[in-house]
């Protein structure tokens, strides 16, 4: 009797990794991010990679239209993947690309960005994550479009920018 | 030609197959003997098929043969005949016509040596083993076949991915496979074993060598992959916890753990349930190795291939073998009467019991990491990556228990033994111990109380393996692989914790003083080589009352495919490695520069390498005694 439950819990246990797996394979990596949209963006302060300054988030001197802050980490394999969609980015004139540097260590920071190149305005850091759990993020990447006017996000992804997410925040900058 | 010679033979094996598995069962069934010898002149052919189809992949490769898609886009003229012929397995189709050549040669060792067994045992294995093989033939020529034909011919290949011409990666995938593939013969027969009801001391002792063996390969690969990240990538680090690299150290905990339990098996006849579960684990986890890293559902710089088909092929393929397995196991196990309930708790028994709780709560730890992103997607939409510090934040308390343990654990004798091993003399060394690191954490600025407890715990193991050695009653192999993992461990923690490294972007002609030590970056060169050009940094890093070193890092900008890497000039000694890698920044004159010291970097190779030559000194003493 003690055998038989074992067996369905095993088996049953093995049938629903087996179905995430199916799952995972198919899954499309769009994202839905509805619930997130329209939230006002609060103001916090950290320390830049670079010059050490602490400063504020929401800077008078973004005067662009749009804002896009991009959590990233070295350590973070999927952020090597987004970085050349985010330098495309970056060339946007109406766009400001701010970095806010998850969990990890100065040198390597500096060092990611030699190597890639550096898409951002000014690189936030935020070695405790906490700055990200109050943004609401998951994990990195994770990239906040931002309306400057409004101080709202309009649009939150999950995951590294792609070519197809690339092309849809060109198309929000623009509207 | 070559790639139609290829492809016939593959097709041909799978036929042999289907003859084998079917003679094998019909002996089975009716209990005869005649086929025999049948069987075994069909497992010849197929392994010389399957030969015969890898040299003509080989050969394609070596010709540079560009009517064939493989290596059209994995090679090319100018590209070094080494690499020519590693280049077969840099890539998919490759390595996987390479895995099948090792699990067919596999069984052919299997049959040849196992002419004593039982001959129900032995056929039920060559059955097992062969629906692995079918699995793997029908994967290669359904998904990934290698020979496919181009026409037009192409003049020229694509070439390998630089990165993956060096000579540690060149004979990773193979040892690795040859671990990972042998734990297929480890599942074969253990299923073969559980259906014979024939799991005990004898069966133990056949199949030991097989997982001595599997673990020796999947030791080295392991370290061979690390070998590369640290040489190749020029990170500075040897292990990144990344999926791919936890995905080959699963197995290896589980391994590790049959590896300890197959001796309890084997000398009191006991935890044969657990035995089995072991086996069926560590061959689960090999190939759910292969379908993370060759579905693309983890993101990953190894993942080869982002062919949602293949993934599937797989993934359905992974778990016909797990239910067949579990299907097997609890119709065929009984309950066992000797359970590791009635060990006494002083005893080797329970020791190994405790190494395999440790294996596998180091094993979940890494799986969780690992599996999690998978589970997140699918069920909430996020992508994220789990990081080294959580593996580390669940790992390392538990290291210090584990030293502890480790130190008494092997001496430990079968059956009962008493406490008195824990006298006042352990508990002095141990004293001594954590005071000689307390002054070693104090006078270097590490400031973590826990670097104290992790130093000195393991400095322990280290004493202790290293008394072990004088004891009459233990293993000489066993000896060797505990004494070399005590070293491994506190060369990794020494690393971990004093590693030392400085990053900054420097002109020709810049000196920049470091931790005593005076870096400068002298002149740059330009050289041109067959298939790529570099730029040849000259710096010299000097300390007061020591001569000069020079480092010589290099920026290599390959032809084909054009991509830049970066090469680490690596200064070795017995205490540390001293590192230069720099990277151009673009559009300017300066360069990024990282120094790194890493200390007792070498003897993290040195110790895992008597790591694997304990194991193999144990399969060469059990070859003895037969």
């Amino acid at each position: 009797m003690k055998k038989k439950i074992n067996f369905i819990i095993i088996f049953s246990l093995i049938i629903f990794i087996f179905i995430t797996f199916i799952i995972g394979l198919n899954k499309n990596s769009t994202y839905t991010t509805a619930n997130i949209t329209n939230v006002n963006i609060e103001n916090f302060k950290s320390k830049e990679l670079f010059s050490d300054e602490i400063i504020n988030f929401i800077n008078p001197n973004f005067k662009k239209k749009i804002t896009i802050l991009n959590i990233w980490a070295s350590w973070c394999l999927p952020c090597r993947t987004e970085h050349e969609f985010l330098i495309n980015l970056s060339e946007n004139k109406e766009v400001i690309l701010v970095g806010l540097n998850y969990k990890d260590k100065t040198e390597n920071a500096k060092s990611f960005l030699n190597e890639l190149g550096n898409p951002y305005e000014k690189v936030l850091i935020d070695d405790k994550g906490l700055i990200s759990i109050e943004l609401g993020a998951f994990g990195v990447p994770e990239t906040y479009i931002i309306n400057n006017q409004e101080k709202k996000i309009i649009k939150k992804y999950v995951g590294p920018i792609d070519e197809i997410k690339s092309k849809e925040i060109e198309s929000l900058v623009k509207s | 030609m070559l790639s139609h010679l290829g492809f016939y033979s593959l097709v041909f094996s799978i036929f042999f197959s289907v003859c084998i598995i079917f003679l094998s069962s019909r002996s089975v069934y009716n209990k005869v003997s005649k086929n025999v010898n049948i069987i075994y002149s069909l497992i010849f052919l197929q392994l010389f098929f399957v030969v015969f189809s890898f040299s003509c992949l080989v050969t394609a490769f070596l010709i540079s043969d560009f009517s064939n898609i493989t290596v059209y886009n994995n090679s090319h003229t100018t590209k070094p005949i080494f690499y020519k012929f590693s280049g077969v397995w840099g890539n998919h189709e490759g390595s996987l016509l390479l895995w099948l050549l090792v699990l067919t040669f596999f069984l052919f060792l299997f049959f040849v040596n196992s002419k004593k067994q039982d001959l129900k045992y032995k056929l039920l294995t060559v059955i097992f083993q062969e629906i692995i093989i079918l699995g793997f033939l029908l994967f290669i020529i359904i998904t990934s076949n290698p020979f496919y034909y181009l026409n037009p011919i192409p003049k020229e290949g694509l070439g390998l991915n630089p990165i993956l011409q060096d000579p540690a990666l060149a004979i990773h995938p193979p040892i690795l496979y040859l671990g990972y593939v042998g734990s297929s013969l480890i599942f074969s027969s253990s299923l073969a074993a559980t259906v014979n009801k024939s799991v005990n001391s004898n069966w133990a002792k056949d199949v030991k060598i097989w997982v001595f063996a599997s673990w020796i390969f999947l030791t080295l690969g392991i370290m061979l992959g690390s070998v590369w990240a640290y040489y190749e990538l020029g990170w500075g680090g040897f292990w990144f916890w990344d999926p791919v690299e936890n995905v080959s150290l699963m197995p290896w905990f589980c391994l590790t753990a049959l590896l300890h339990t197959i001796l309890v098996l084997e000398k009191r006849n006991s935890l044969k349930n657990w035995t089995i579960i072991l086996s069926i684990a560590t061959f689960s986890l090999s190939m759910s190795g292969t379908f993370l890293v060759r579905s693309g559902i983890l993101n990953s710089i190894h993942t080869f291939a982002n062919d949602p088909s293949r993934g599937l092929f797989i993934l359905v393929f992974l778990f016909f073998l797990i239910v067949l397995a579990i299907i097997i196991f609890f119709l065929f196990t009984e309950d066992e009467k000797n359970t590791s309930k009635g060990f006494f708790l002083i005893s080797k028994e329970s020791a190994v019991l405790i190494n395999n709780w440790f294996m596998m709560y180091f094993l979940s730890v890494v799986l969780i990491g690992t599996v999690y992103p998978i589970f997140l997607e699918v069920f909430t939409d996020e992508k994220i990556s789990v990081g080294a510090p959580f593996f580390q934040k669940l790992m390392i308390p538990f290291l210090i228990p584990f030293f502890i343990f480790m130190s008494f654990g092997p001496r430990l004798k079968w059956i009962k033994d008493s406490l008195k091993k824990l006298n006042y003399y352990q508990i002095t060394i141990f004293i001594i111990t954590l005071s000689a690191s307390y002054l070693i954490v104090k006078y270097s600025g590490v400031k973590y109380l826990f670097s104290v407890l992790l130093i000195s715990t393991s400095l322990f193991l280290v004493y202790n393996s290293l008394r072990d050695i004088l004891i009459k009653s233990i293993q000489f192999p066993q000896k060797i692989s505990h004494f070399a993992f005590s070293i491994l461990i506190l060369s990794i923690l020494i690393n971990g914790i004093y590693s030392k490294e400085f990053n900054s972007n420097m002109k020709v002609g810049d000196e920049i003083v470091f931790m005593d030590k005076k870096i400068k970056f002298k002149s740059i060169n330009f050289e041109e080589e067959v298939n790529y050009k570099l730029l040849k940094g000259n710096f010299e890093v000097s300390e007061k009352g020591k001569s000069a070193m020079v480092f010589n890092p290099e920026i290599r900008i390959y032809n084909q495919p054009v991509i830049s890497t970066s090469e680490a000039d690596i200064k070795t000694n017995l205490f540390n490695d001293n590192f230069i890698v720099f990277t151009l920044i673009q559009e300017s004159e300066i360069f990024n520069v990282r120094y790194q010291h890493k200390p007792f970097m070498v003897w993290i190779w040195i110790s895992i390498v008597l790591l694997a030559f304990g194991g193999a000194f144990a399969i060469f003493k059990n070859e003895k005694k037969n």
